[in-house]
């Protein structure tokens, strides 16, 4: 290993690294370009942020006091947009342009110049779709899932907002084709796929659900675009068309794209729980084939979020049983995850305490989500607060919390410098409080009555309502600490080792930190890969 | 980067693009899948109720009554009188029926009306077979006119004993609301 | 975790819940589950929500406390060792994931059957149309010449503009009161026909346990009956969002003895109509039509 850092180092000096402005504009290395996605996620996740805060500052008591219900509306429409779209799918994206090379043993991506189209075209979708909130009739407000026809009442933002989801499906459409290529082909000689890191297997699985569903999306937003300007009827029941067909396109979309969220997390929390454990990770093989397992059942699950429209009976147990079935791997992830900790030699860095909190938190969430495929009790549960409860629980401190995770995990190596892991730890635990003070009393919410969606309420609600605002605020603001941990590490932190983690496996440890411009330009030998191997 | 990887990316690239061109027609293709679905597995496909089905009065069942509701609505800019002239009535499966709706057009100008029908419950669809019905076809409307609209249906006997209550009902839609695209 | 860590992190706990005190002291804990409802299906799916809610605690008892026992157990800090020869175990694995199988299966039945309850609509002695506007509901008893909008009180209206300067608090049933109410018998199954003008809403009282689409150009159903002596006011909401006003649209469902009910649609068709009823009608008359209704304002 001395030898490969020596190596590197080597090659190091001899980098003609563009500087300034251009280095950016025109980046096709791996790690600027991640740096990039990494930036504008967090940019986006502020955004989205301080329109969650609107929200729950308007929720704050019963009656309005701050906004008009319209605006309101645009408020949820475009921070589920702006989360969804903007911050934790450009940060998956950040972290697998940073990570898989390293972890392959590649030097960079597959595709370097596609690399930087699908980040820029990133800034214009987000500015066109940030665009709406100024254009008469304001930002769009009938649910992230357009649903029509209220989503074609829309004004002047509707041609914008389709737009920006067309620019945004391109953009991780080349993001995933970059990230297969780099994965099915740009493997160092030795790196078999079944010796690949989690990370690795639950990006190329999410890769394959994002090239098979974003133009289904894309489809559908065209057929939206088509409804409103050219006279067709694919929606609009006086055309002979079905409003309801376009739930179950957009759904066919929507729920594999809730495991494009969540499928690399588990891939994150796959690599931090053994380096923590100091042991390997337990059944390497089961948690690959799980992961595919639930990639190829959310094909065949959409429905589940359309129970209410009226379904033949045998659809609704036909959804509602291959719902449940989603569970049976999920658990097998998390059965493994606990088998990883026991006996272990268990350390609560950071990195360890967000994978912790993930594992309770989205089982949590994954509770929900099953009390939630029980199609009669749905019939309650369906657009109210506790739908809201759940796939936060499973978003924020499933997904967001496994982004952060990651980031503190692998900051040393991408920076040469280590986080302040006071600060650090002090983020986890104001997150982690906030996080269940935020969304734990949207579950009693929505069993009480209370629909989503909503901009006041009977004051029944007032209560939750406030504890989950103040969570809320509580949340929001802990996050400012992220910023700057961050940013003081980069400025100041102290000098990482090659291996900060006394635990860690895996090929992105075994070249110097901070990690070279290009990342293997020789690929490792075996003798290294066996060496960063851990099963 | 060899030229042989260099290719082979190239290629695997190509072939992913042309998964998601795939992809995007599928989307597309999930319009008329819709259709088939609702066809195949039987549930009944309420396009199918703008079409004449062949059949003619069956071996009945006089057993056997379902009600029949008759529902008529009008989408919020309609400017229309539309309502069955009876609310409902039993019917034997297998019999045919006829009954009317009445229209009468109140946009102030000449207009071109299409009716488009529905079942409930949905899995009826399938069984509620319409001989003649007024939105087979755009129905034009003088200012003013006002014209009875007979339908003729048979329910199919083999509509599920589950159920004993079927509603038909119409939208009327005019020209104000995007009739045209239909045909 | 440092000592240091530790003391922040018990003030922050105390801090939180000091703030919470307060609202404790005049919180309505009754608030915090599904209601039980009023009609034989809201009692069952109360049901299948509580056998799927201890399951769960079952199930999070065992993994959760799986999860703490490593935690706790296998620190590094107490001198933990791995054990790095525990790589997978095919036994282990097999068992965890036939036994959830088997817990899913034995949640699927009684889903199965409750939901089989839910499709049957036979032996219906009263529909009702509902249709879903921008933003109110227009109920329409079908073959009693019996129909009416329902709109928002007036009281809540004026005290949810914004900057009204009216407490929500002082205004008795804010948000959840309407003008008039559907009125419904005990002891009756009621079949209700969902559809909507403009745009798609959704029907939800949750004491009859029950909620469905309202979709323009479509009709569904959903049947309820409440059970014998349990009359009096059921509130609920759209709960699917249809624009600028989603959240003004209650609905309040007043459900009587049989007698009051006959009554109560007697006057109804002498024309005891309701104030709103009458001026948002002017085309009433006696034939089944319900033409030439007001457009929905457009937002
Ligand atoms: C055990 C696994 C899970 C099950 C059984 C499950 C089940 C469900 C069901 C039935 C719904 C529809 C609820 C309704 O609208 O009435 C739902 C909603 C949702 N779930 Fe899950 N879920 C699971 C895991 C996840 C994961 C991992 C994510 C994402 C990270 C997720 C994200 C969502 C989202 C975003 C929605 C709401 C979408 C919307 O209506 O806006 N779920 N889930
Ligand atoms: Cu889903
Ligand atoms: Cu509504």
């Amino acid at each position: 290993m001395a030898n490969t850092a020596t190596h590197d180092h080597a090659h190091d000096h001899h980098d003609h690294k563009p500087h300034g402005l251009k280095r950016w504009l025109y980046a096709t290395n791996h790690k600027d370009i991640g740096t990039m996605y990494l930036v504008f996620a967090c940019v986006m996740f502020f955004l989205g942020g301080a329109m969650a805060l609107v929200i729950r500052a308007e929720l704050f008591q019963p009656g309005l006091q701050f906004v008009d219900p319209g605006f309101y509306n645009s408020m949820t429409t475009m921070h589920a947009l702006l989360m969804i779209f903007g911050a934790v799918m450009p940060a998956w994206t950040g972290l697998a342009n940073w990570m898989v090379p390293m972890q392959v043993g590649a030097p960079d991506m597959a595709l370097p110049r596609l690399n930087n189209f699908s980040f820029w075209l990133l800034p214009f979708a987000f500015t066109l779709l940030l665009l709406t909130l100024f254009v008469p009739g304001g930002a769009p407000a009938g649910g992230w899932t357009l649903y029509p026809p209220l989503s074609l009442q829309a004004g002047d933002s509707f041609p914008l907002t389709i737009f920006a989801i067309h620019l945004m499906g391109i953009s991780s459409i080349l993001g995933a084709i970059n990230v297969v290529v780099t994965i099915l082909n740009m493997r160092a000689p030795g790196m078999g796929l079944l010796n690949m890191p989690l990370f690795c297997w639950t990006w190329l699985i999410t890769a394959y659900l994002l090239i098979a569903v974003m133009p289904v999306l894309a489809g559908a937003v065209t057929m939206l675009l088509t409804d409103y300007f050219f006279g067709t009827s694919f929606f609009a029941a006086s055309g002979g068309g079905d409003p309801v067909m376009f739930q179950h396109i957009f759904w066919f979309f929507g729920h594999p794209e809730v495991y494009i969220l969540i499928l690399p997390a588990f891939g994150v929390v796959s690599e931090i729980i053994p380096t923590f454990s100091r042991k390997p990770l337990f059944g390497y093989e089961s948690m690959v084939y799980a992961t595919a397992s639930i990639a190829f059942l959310s094909f065949i699950v959409w429905a589940h979020h359309m129970f209410t429209v009226g379904m033949p009976l045998a659809g609704q147990l036909f959804f509602m049983l291959s719902t449940m079935l989603i569970a049976v791997p999920t658990g097998v992830k998390v059965f493994n995850w606990c088998a990883t900790m026991w006996k272990g030699s268990i350390s609560f860095e950071t990195p360890m305490l967000f994978a912790i909190a993930f594992l309770f938190l989205f089982t949590l969430g994954g509770f929900s989500g099953l009390m939630l495929a029980i199609v009669p009790a749905d019939f309650q549960y369906h657009d109210s607060y506790f739908v809201v409860a759940h796939f936060h629980y499973v978003l924020v401190p499933g997904a967001v919390f496994a982004i952060m995770a990651g980031v503190y995990y692998w900051l040393p190596k991408w920076t040469g410098r280590m986080y302040n892991e006071k600060i650090g730890k002090l983020h986890f635990w104001l997150s982690t409080i906030g996080v269940n003070v935020l969304f734990f009393p949207q579950h009693f919410l929505g069993l009480a009555g209370m629909p989503r969606r909503i901009p006041d309420y009977s004051t029944q609600f007032a209560d939750w309502n406030m504890v989950s605002s103040l969570g809320a605020s509580l949340f929001g603001f802990s996050q400012l600490l992220f910023v700057y941990v961050i940013w003081s590490a980069v400025r100041s932190g102290e000098k990482a080792a090659d291996r900060p983690w006394e635990g860690a496996h895996g090929l992105e440890w075994e070249l110097p930190t901070p990690a070279p411009y290009h990342s293997w330009e020789t690929p490792p030998t075996r003798s290294v890969i066996s060496h960063g191997a851990m099963h | 980067m060899s030229e042989m990887r260099e290719q082979n990316n190239r290629r695997l690239t190509l072939r992913l693009l042309g998964f998601a061109a795939g992809a995007f027609a599928f989307g597309f293709a999930l319009v008329p899948l819709y259709d088939v679905i609702c066809d195949i597995t039987g549930v009944g496909n309420p396009k199918d109720l703008l079409r004449a089905s062949n059949v003619q009065a069956i071996e009945h069942d006089e057993s056997r009554l379902v009600t029949v509701e008759f529902v008529a609505d009008l989408p919020s800019v309609g400017s229309w009188e539309f309502r069955p002239v009876i609310a409902e009535m039993k019917a034997n499966p297998g019999r045919l029926y006829e009954i009317d709706y009445v229209a009468r057009n109140l946009t102030g100008r000449d207009t071109v009306a299409q009716a488009i029908p529905n079942v409930a419950p949905g899995k009826a669809t399938a069984f509620f077979r319409k001989t003649e019905c007024f939105c087979f076809i755009p129905q034009n409307f003088a200012k003013d006119e006002e014209r009875v609209m007979p339908v003729r249906f048979v329910i199919d006997p083999n509509l599920p004993k589950s159920i004993d209550r079927v509603t038909l009902s119409y939208v009327f839609y005019d020209n104000s609301t995007r009739v045209a695209a239909l045909n | 975790m440092t000592r240091h860590a530790r003391t922040a992190l018990s003030a922050t706990a105390f801090a939180i819940l000091g703030s919470l005190a307060p609202l404790a002291a005049h919180a309505e804990w009754g608030n915090l589950n599904m209601p039980v409802g009023v009609t034989v299906l809201s009692k069952e799916i109360h049901a299948l929500h509580m056998t799927m809610f201890w399951w769960c605690v079952a199930i999070g008892v065992f993994v959760f406390g799986w999860m703490i026992w490593s935690l706790v157990a296998f620190r590094k800090s107490q001198g933990a060792k791995p054990d790095t020869t525990m790589t997978h175990s095919t036994k282990a694995e097999i068992v965890w994931t036939v036994i959830p199988v088997v817990i899913l299966v034995i949640m699927a039945i009684p889903a199965a059957r409750t939901l089989i309850a839910i499709e049957d609509t036979r032996n219906t002695e009263i529909s009702i149309k509902v249709t879903g506007y921008q933003w109110k509901w227009h109920y329409d008893y079908l073959g009693e010449d019996v129909k009416f909008f329902s709109s928002l009180a007036r009281a809540s209206d004026e005290a949810r503009q914004l900057g009204s300067g009216v407490n929500p608090e002082s205004v008795e049933n804010y948000l959840r009161d309407v003008d008039n109410p559907l009125v419904v018998p005990e002891d009756t199954k009621v079949r209700v026909l969902l559809t909507a003008q403009d745009v798609i809403h959704a029907w939800w009282v949750p004491a009859f346990g029950m909620k469905k689409d309202a979709i323009p150009g479509n009709v569904n159903e959903l049947w309820f009956k409440v059970e014998k002596g349990k009359t009096g006011l059921y509130r609920g909401q759209c709960a699917e969002l249809c624009g600028r006003d989603h959240g003004f649209m209650p609905i309040v469902v007043k459900v009587v003895t049989k007698d009051e009910y006959r009554t109560w649609l007697a006057g109804q068709k002498a024309g005891e109509s309701t104030p709103a009823d009458a001026s948002s009608e002017p085309a009433a008359d006696s034939s089944p039509t319900i033409a030439a209704l007001p457009a929905a304002p457009q937002g």
